[in-house]
């Protein structure tokens, strides 16, 4: 006797619990690996998920088992030349195992390691962990492109919940009309109207005649045009619904980072979280994001992304051939009739000091004027710099599109960004 | 009597569908039967390969509790997966009374007919008759019970946290191997009463603690503890049980999850015993039902011609120096074996009639039923493996002695080696040498309450690195100081550890 029985619509996923367990324990070595990838990969894959490797040592269950060592008889198959009484040496490293046996991975101190995949939201919770992030914003930072469903007129086919009622009469009508001809349904009234005249008149076996004539006329004209059934296949109409993408709309982002000596690598890591998040918020509101990287020391250059974080360079500081590369490259390239311009500038504050009203002067004429935003930070423990009291002036002119904040680790990165949310998701302004 | 008719075969193409299955599954019950196969009801289960790694990496079981290391199985099984390294199982087989199998909906018609032989008529069977299964785990129970565990334990996690739960099943994994009697037989019980005396024996336990450790009193002298009997009388093989007895800072809900663990690896016991002979039984009736399927004009060329490409790749066995070499495969070892007895019974030679006096020439199916009930692997080996075989896989023996620089080939397959070789594989097969035999040995009541462990070694072999952390799972569960020493079989205390690492060794050297 047996039951046969199709689970396969039965709950999937049943391991979920266990693998956020498991994702759980080994929290430390997913957060290194993640951080790994940050520093590794590119701006615009930074949101695809990634490989987390952990030794085998630290995931091991440890059993009580044997060691190497004493005395063990081994069974194997596939004799070829050995016959009773042959001796030859241990194979190297496998010590307890015998001639050949699959022990190759344990040889020396090379261990292997257990690998396995995190998804796209996965990496992207261990990398705003320790960003603070409200969890408003992490839903936003994570969300795919949204979609708007519209209204676009009315098609053949569709869903039944869809159908247009008006529309669907509308059609069987004119198709009814159509496939009629006028003198046939003019010929049926005057027929008609010649009966009921007889019927009115008194009864005699010449008129029942006639009558019955008539009537058989009648039907038959009638049964020609009832041929056509009343709504057909072809009559009814669905209501159209598209998905268009919301926004459509492109941005551009200028990475800008000073590049001098005094930046060191562990900076521009944080400037690289920083762009990072940037990037992602961009992502979520604009369907095509161009990067621009352009670095600086005492002049600037328009780089690709792995000059821009790891070539060394040093030099002086002069952050308004930065902004003026920038501006060049806007007038060039990005008119500001197309594009949402976003301006992300890292640096550690320290600026040539007659160069600094420069630099205002390019913002508040050249390129603020152009741009969405404007967010500069100062990685910095110390003291504000030169730059940092110029561009306080900055700000009081253009409060709305021009951010800064200083920063010392990575969770102040945030609040730089808490205006531009502010903006986008509420529609209000900062009231302090 | 069933005749064929007229070769009209059950399917023609290779997609499966709830109609063939339902008429495969006749046929082939029907050939079961016809041959005195002996099984539970089954209950066959269209999963989708998603559902099978979750069956997967939890340990087999339609459910269990929760616990990292099966998110660390789902997760190694699904990297491999996805990477192509590794097909799935064709097929779980779970001992449970109705036998529930699952059927993957990737498989083709033929690949699903073959774990119907295979899992729903072999394994099956064995369930139902071996004395292993019969005596040492409740088939009608087991679904109840997991499904009491796992609500049990989700309760404890909402009680007391998932961290503690979590470290607390931790420490009992690490032990679960010694968590089972391998001797005395235990009781089974069905959930309902087991819900039923849990809280009773929570209970009692705790007061029959009390008692035993209120005994206690200052210790006097080390000369006097010396003399004392110990505690317990005799060594105790099962640690999970001496623990979930007598440990005495354990809460209840913690000696409940220890006897959780307890059952389950006692439950999956007999199945660590009956490997080669459970794998090659359904290897064998996968392989004969299907021909009997062929033979009645059933099934089509095509479809005995996939059949047998799976079975041999199932069934074969890379010589030892091959790359693919990773020890000797149970399905090859058990189906040979299986085949075999069938020669041995069917056309017996002279050297069949010398070994096997007994079975020689009897009727094959008493044989191997018989074979199939009373034996386990070990003693299957040493009972049935003969010459013919030995010579047909080329075996031969390897002697490791660390004491000597060089490895030996101590016996073939030749008249000389035969006996010699099968001895030692069926010691391969017996637990009580692959893994440590390690016991109970004393508790130092009256004193710092330290666990001392017995390892019995066992031709000389010491234990594994891992030895340390285990026994810090085990310090965690005891709470107090654990020793555990390997003792030569002349009571020679060869090696000894301790958690936390002794203190008395640092003040014996500070002294001196």
């Amino acid at each position: 006797m047996s039951y046969i029985i199709d689970r396969r619509e039965n709950a999937k996923k049943k391991s979920t619990v266990n693998r956020q367990r498991f994702l759980r324990r080994y929290k430390q070595h997913i957060k290194k690996a993640v951080e790994e990838a940050i520093h590794d990969r590119s701006i615009k894959d930074i949101d695809q998920g990634g490989q987390v490797t952990i030794p085998k040592r630290d995931i091991s269950e440890p059993v009580f088992h044997h060691g190497e060592g004493g005395i063990r008889h081994k069974i194997f198959p596939g004799n070829q030349e050995f016959v009773e009484g042959d001796e030859f040496r241990r194979p190297e490293g496998g010590g307890g195992g015998g001639a050949g046996q699959g022990k190759a991975s344990n040889q020396g101190e090379g261990e292997d390691d257990f690998t396995f995949n995190i998804s796209q939201d996965e990496f992207l919770d261990f990398m705003f962990e320790n960003l603070e992030l409200p969890w408003m914003v992490r839903k936003q930072l994570k969300d795919a492109t949204t979609f708007e469903t519209r209204r676009a007129g009315f098609t053949s086919a569709g869903s039944p919940e869809k159908l247009h009622i008006v529309r669907s009469l509308r059609a069987a009508h004119a198709r009814r009309i159509a496939l009629t001809d006028k003198e046939t349904r003019q010929q049926i009234r005057a027929l008609r109207k010649e009966l009921w005249a007889l019927e009115d008149t008194s009864p005699s076996p010449e008129r029942n005649e006639k009558i019955n004539a008539l009537r058989a006329r009648i039907t038959e004209l009638e049964k020609s045009s009832r041929k056509l059934p009343f709504l057909d296949d072809f009559d009814l109409r669905y209501t159209n619904m598209v998905r268009v993408p919301m926004p459509s709309s492109k941005a551009v982002m200028f990475c800008v980072m000073d590049v001098s000596g005094s930046m060191t690598q562990s900076i521009k890591d944080m400037a690289k979280r920083f762009f990072i998040l940037l990037y992602l918020f961009l992502n979520r509101n604009y369907k095509q994001i161009e990067v621009v990287f352009v670095r600086h020391h005492t002049h600037a250059k328009e780089v690709d992304e792995q000059e821009f974080f790891y070539s060394r360079e040093t030099g002086g500081t002069i952050v308004s051939s930065a902004l003026a590369l920038s501006a060049d490259i806007i007038d060039e390239r990005y008119p500001p009739a197309d594009w949402n311009i976003y301006i992300a500038q890292a640096s550690d504050g320290d600026n040539w000091d007659g160069d600094s009203a420069t630099c205002s002067k390019i913002l508040t004429e050249r390129i603020l004027p152009k741009t969405q935003y404007f967010a500069y930070v100062e990685i910095t423990t110390g003291p504000h710099q030169n730059l940092w009291h110029e561009y306080e002036h900055v700000h009081e002119v253009f409060k709305e599109q021009f951010a800064m904040q200083q920063i010392t680790d990575a969770g102040e990165i945030y609040p730089v960004f808490r205006r531009l949310f502010e903006k986008r998701t509420e529609g209000t302004h900062e009231s302090a | 009597m069933n005749q064929p008719k007229a070769r009209q075969p059950i399917s023609t193409g290779s997609d499966w569908t709830f109609e063939l299955i339902e008429a495969y599954d006749r046929e082939i019950g029907r050939i079961a039967a016809d041959f005195g196969l002996d099984t539970y009801p089954n209950q066959i289960e269209v999963i989708t390969s998603e559902q099978m790694m979750d069956a997967y990496s939890s340990v087999g079981m339609p459910l269990n509790y929760n616990h990292w290391s099966f998110g660390k199985q789902f997760v190694e099984t699904e990297q491999n997966y996805k990477r192509g390294r590794m097909g799935l199982a064709y097929e779980i087989v779970i001992n449970s009374d109705p036998c529930i199998a699952y059927l993957m909906e990737e498989n083709t018609i033929t690949m699903q007919a073959l774990v119907i032989a295979h899992a729903c008529y072999g394994h099956n069977s064995f369930f139902k008759g071996n004395y292993l299964f019969r005596t040492w785990t409740d088939a009608s129970a087991i679904i109840d019970y997991l499904l009491f565990a796992k609500n049990y334990i989700r309760r404890c996690e909402e009680k007391h946290g998932v961290d503690e739960v979590e470290k607390l099943l931790d420490s009992c994994h690490a032990l679960m191997n010694y968590g089972v009697n391998r001797y005395k037989r235990p009781r089974p019980l069905t959930a309902a009463e087991e819900r039923e005396r849990q809280r009773s024996r929570e209970e009692y336990i705790q007061r029959h603690l009390n008692d035993l450790w209120n005994t206690t009193v200052p210790r006097k002298s080390d000369d006097e503890a010396g003399k004392l009997p110990r505690f317990p009388a005799e060594p105790e093989e099962n640690i999970l049980y001496f623990i979930e007895k007598n440990a005495p800072l354990l809460e209840p809900w913690q000696r409940e999850i220890i006897r959780i663990v307890r059952k389950v690896a006692q439950y999956f016991y007999p199945q660590k015993q009956t490997q080669v002979m459970n794998e090659g039984w359904a290897c064998f009736w996968h392989y004969t039902l299907l021909h009997q399927l062929f033979d009645e004009g059933l099934v089509t060329d095509g479809f005995m011609m996939e059949f047998l490409h799976s079975h041999s790749s199932v069934i074969y066995q890379p010589p030892f120096d091959s790359p693919y070499f990773s020890g000797i495969n149970p399905y090859t070892l058990g189906y040979n074996m299986m085949q075999d007895i069938r020669r041995i019974c069917e056309k017996p030679t002279d050297e069949d009639r010398e070994w096997f006096p007994d079975i020689a020439g009897s009727d094959w199916r008493e044989t191997l039923m018989d074979a199939m009930r009373n034996y386990k692997d070990e003693s299957f080996i040493l009972q049935f493996l003969s010459p013919h075989l030995m010579r047909e896989l080329k075996l031969f023996s390897i002697l490791d002695d660390s004491s000597r620089p060089t490895l030996r080939v101590d016996a073939i397959h030749n008249e000389r080696g035969y006996r010699a070789i099968r001895e030692s594989l069926s010691a391969q097969y017996n637990l009580g040498n692959r893994e440590p035999n390690i016991q109970v040995y004393n508790v130092n009541v009256r004193g710092d309450r330290a666990l001392t462990l017995r390892h019995y070694m066992h031709n000389g072999q010491p234990l594994g690195e891992s030895t340390d952390e285990v026994l810090k799972h085990l310090h965690r569960l005891w709470g107090f100081d654990i020793r555990l020493e390997s003792v030569t079989p002349d009571g020679e205390v060869m090696q000894s550890y301790a958690c936390p690492p002794q203190a008395h060794e640092l003040t014996v050297e500070s002294i001196a």
